[in-house]
């Protein structure tokens, strides 16, 4: 790095540096971060997964057979932080760093040496996180949502804030280089209203991180110093309220799980008119609701409180704002069919991914309309009903547009096409042993199965053993993904094309595959017809 | 007789039917059970009906925009010779699908308010019972009935002996063999239940001593937060004597999983009954380990603050 001085800056455009350390430690390039982002999720994504399949292995049966129910309560707790923080969010700040300047012609991220440092805090992050498992007292086991006063009889609730805040900082830092990035360094000619709606979606979400990211690094500090510095936040004993800390979990709680949903929303944007060859149905009406439903986020957080007893009015309000959600996304859903309507469709594994993730992600909707409902979530509540909504959002949804990305994207990152075969062999797989694995547990929360208990009556027997069989099989078929992957960078001799899919629109196609380590230094012009979504102006 | 035998089969499917979905003849939970229960109280109805109605239009719902893109996917292939189309709006069908939604929101919404309304009326209550959760049971204190002061009836409530020990890891029992007459009962079961009277609106207020519970029995239709700190209102009135079985729903440390709760509701002359026998066990001096478990007694002050948090 010594020797690089400003003159020998220049050499950079050759390629990427070919020290190990100096390419992925050092860099400033966003596909490099891009990638690290990527593989950092996907181990998370395993690291994840394993904690569900112990969780789901002591659940085959009634009776404890495994563990006892302080580890399956750290289990789940670390499952929830690990795909959140580690799989979930990463992902899609790895596809925004990879594709964003690509799809608006910048060269770079703004704001390079920040993107490093946002990226190298996370290992950190996660290893302090999940050296807690190995220490005397075990890890967190409270819950990912961290309530006192249970969070605070944790013996490592200081580790877990600590990696809280660490994680804060990075995607507040992400969250500002994308911001930063989007509102300067598009090409001329690229005016918002033409901006793929990924890069729309990511925007928004961008917005969404910095405005909760701080709430919750107050709210784990505030259980910081109620354990550790003798305050009473969150203590009733010392004039404190539990209540206050859901209030302010929540209000950074609701928008979060937007922050995971948004950018596959624009994912999906991109690879359904892609494949039906059909520019995106409401191109507005889709922006639109992707930014009614992010305002719509601040105002609803308390429907995860219906059973704290709140006040009646507040229950009737955030009940009614939560069901005003179901009008935006609902013009999404619609408008995803439209696009496909009248199209000329193939079903390369992108767009299968893409398919099931409209239908089964509109089924997390319904169950979340149906959650809205105050009365009935009295029942729901606290459930596995609740734990199938969300799964059905956070597994079908967002990480079914994650894994349609990568199908989409690959190609252009690595420069070989993937097998098609094997691709579809995982998502066959992945499409029927998920509905398996999740389906179920509707029924056992409407029979009245509580969530987080390891130990059940035997008349759940039956649907919780069909739920880890299916849950085994998911799990499986993700080595399908790994080995895909695996051989699509390194063994594939398939070479893709600069276009790689026929119906591909947008600035990212019009650079060569695998794509240079740096594009975009002198602007591209910008033709409307090439932007994914057609004419805008009528 | 054919006839005979098609009403028969239609009677047994609808039975049966009834059986998964309305699960309104056996004890809840049962295998294979589909749907929600329909519940035991005047108002376990009302999120009975609303998850029917809301599941209803979402089915409906689902089957159309389902319905649309099966169609779309298969009419539209590039292999049947599809060639793409170029618009991309409709602005009359954008309207509509903005509307119908809304219209159909604002319905579910006025039954959900009536629903929360009514739940949220804690008023004219006949009883009064306080529940308090601890790590990992239940104490229920009882308040008053029929506008008379109880005194000194309250008592620990946690999982019974038999679903203990054989919840323990490596314990080589078998949870299907925790039965009381047919009912499985394994983590479902209490050493001492919650007893009360059929018919008569109870004002349940609810607190936690150590962290946050839930207090939930599903036969009453409701769940609700048991918080150190906070004194929660709810009322139930229940139809029929039976016994009700329920759990903590709210993650409360390493045995959350194991805290049942157990309702009996008894006639009101049954009931009338086992008070006086409690309030005379209580009352004789012998009973000691009674007395000791009323060292947490009821504050009044407490539980005069009550309609306060239910407002």
């Amino acid at each position: 790095m010594s020797h690089a001085a400003t003159h020998d800056q220049h050499d950079d455009h050759h390629g990427a540096p070919k020290n190990f350390f100096q390419r992925w430690c050092m860099s400033t390039n966003h596909k490099d971060i891009g990638t690290l982002y990527l593989v950092f999720a996907l181990l998370m994504f395993f690291i994840g997964g394993s904690f569900a399949m112990l969780i789901r292995a002591e659940l085959f049966k009634p009776g404890l057979q495994l563990m006892q129910p302080y580890f399956f309560n750290q289990l789940t707790t670390m499952h929830a932080l690990v795909m959140i923080f580690g799989a979930i969010m990463p992902a899609f700040v790895g596809l925004g760093n990879w594709m964003i300047p690509l799809m608006v012609g910048a060269p770079d991220m703004a704001l390079p040496r920040m993107n490093n440092l946002s990226f190298w805090i996370l290992p950190f992050a996660f290893t302090l996180m999940l050296s807690t498992l190995f220490m005397a007292g075990g890890g967190p086991a409270g819950g990912w949502t961290m309530y006192p006063p249970l969070s605070l009889q944790s013996d490592s609730l200081a580790y877990v804030v600590f990696a809280v805040h660490l994680m804060g900082i990075s995607s507040i830092m992400g969250a500002i280089n994308i911001i930063a990035t989007i509102l300067n360094m598009r090409a001329p000619g690229m005016e918002l209203l033409k901006m793929p709606v990924f890069v729309w979606s990511w925007l928004i979400t961008a917005f969404l991180l910095i405005a909760v990211m701080p709430v919750l690094a107050g709210a784990v500090t505030m259980l910081l110093t109620d354990k550790y510095f003798g305050t009473n936040f969150f203590n009733p004993g010392g004039g404190g309220d539990p209540v206050l800390y859901q209030h302010i979990f929540w209000f950074f709680g609701h928008p979060e799980v937007y922050i995971m949903i948004l950018p596959a929303f624009g994912i999906i944007s991109e690879i359904i008119p892609t494949f039906a060859r059909k520019p995106i149905f409401g191109y507005k009406a889709m922006v639109f609701a992707i930014a009614s439903i992010a305002f719509l986020s601040f105002i609803v957080w308390a429907h995860h409180m219906f059973a704290v007893g709140l006040p009646m009015g507040a229950e009737i309000f955030f009940m009614y704002a939560t069901m005003l959600i179901a009008v935006p996304t609902g013009v999404k859903v619609f408008n995803w069919v439209s696009t496909m309507w009248g199209g000329s469709m193939t079903f390369e594994t992108p767009m299968l991914f893409a398919i099931a993730f409209v239908i089964l992600f509109t089924i997390g909707g319904f169950s979340g309309l149906m959650l809205a409902l105050v009365p009935a979530d009295f029942q729901y509540h606290d459930t596995y009903f609740v734990v199938a909504h969300f799964h059905y959002v956070l597994v079908t949804g967002a990480l079914f547009a994650i894994i349609a990305a990568t199908y989409y994207w690959l190609p252009k990152w690595c420069g070989h096409m993937y097998s098609e075969f094997w691709g579809k062999m995982h998502f066959w797989n992945s499409v029927i042993w998920v509905n398996v694995l999740f389906f179920p547990q509707h029924f056992l929360g409407l029979a009245g199965m509580p969530r987080r208990i390891p130990d059940y009556n035997v008349a759940f027997a039956n649907f919780n053993m069909i739920s880890s069989i299916g849950g085994f099989l998911f799990g499986a078929s993700q080595l399908i993904f790994l080995g895909v992957l695996i051989h699509a960078v390194w063994f594939s001799k398939k070479k893709a094309t600069d276009r790689v899919w026929e119906g591909a629109k947008g600035l990212e196609w019009t650079v060569p595959s695998p794509a240079p380590h740096h594009t975009f230094d002198v602007p591209p012009v910008i033709h409307d017809d090439e932007l994914a979504h057609g004419h805008v102006n009528d | 007789m054919t006839s005979g035998g098609i009403r028969r089969s239609f009677t047994a499917w609808a039975a049966l039917a009834l059986a998964l979905f309305g699960g309104v003849a056996q004890a809840d939970p049962n295998p294979y059970q589909l749907n929600m229960q329909r519940g035991a109280s005047t108002w376990s109805q009302v999120p009975y009906d609303l998850n029917n109605i809301s599941l209803g239009v979402c089915v409906v719902i689902g089957v159309l925009v389902f319905g649309a893109m099966f169609i779309a996917m298969f009419r539209f292939r590039k292999s049947r010779g599809a060639v793409a189309e170029k618009w991309s709006h409709n602005t009359m069908l954008e309207i509509v699908w903005t509307t119908i939604p809304v219209i159909i929101l604002i319905v579910l919404a006025y039954l959900a308010t009536g629903g929360i309304t009514s739940w949220s009326d804690t008023t004219g209550s006949q009883m009064t019972v306080k529940v308090t959760g601890y790590q990992w049971k239940w104490r229920y204190d009882y308040v008053d009935y029929l506008g008379k002061p109880i005194s000194k009836v309250g008592f620990m409530s946690k999982l019974d002996t038999q679903s203990d020990q054989t919840r323990q890891l490596g314990s080589g029992m078998d949870p299907y063999a925790v039965k009381v007459g047919d009912e499985n009962t394994y983590l479902l079961n209490v050493d001492k239940p919650l007893v009360v009277p059929v018919d008569t609106k109870i004002r349940f207020v609810i607190t936690g001593a150590d962290v946050i519970h839930s207090w939930w029995v599903p036969a009453l239709g409701w769940k609700l937060d048991a918080i150190p700190g906070i004194i929660n209102a709810a009322w139930t009135n229940i139809r029929e004597p039976g016994t009700y079985r329920g759990q903590c729903a709210e993650l409360c440390g390493q045995d959350h999983g194991f805290m049942p709760i157990v309702v009996v509701a008894k006639s009101k002359p049954d009931f009338a009954k086992w008070l006086a026998e409690q309030e005379a066990q209580s009352a004789a001096p012998a009973a000691a380990p009674a007395a000791a478990s009323t060292a947490a007694a009821p504050v009044s002050a407490q539980t005069a603050a009550a309609p306060a948090t239910a407002k």
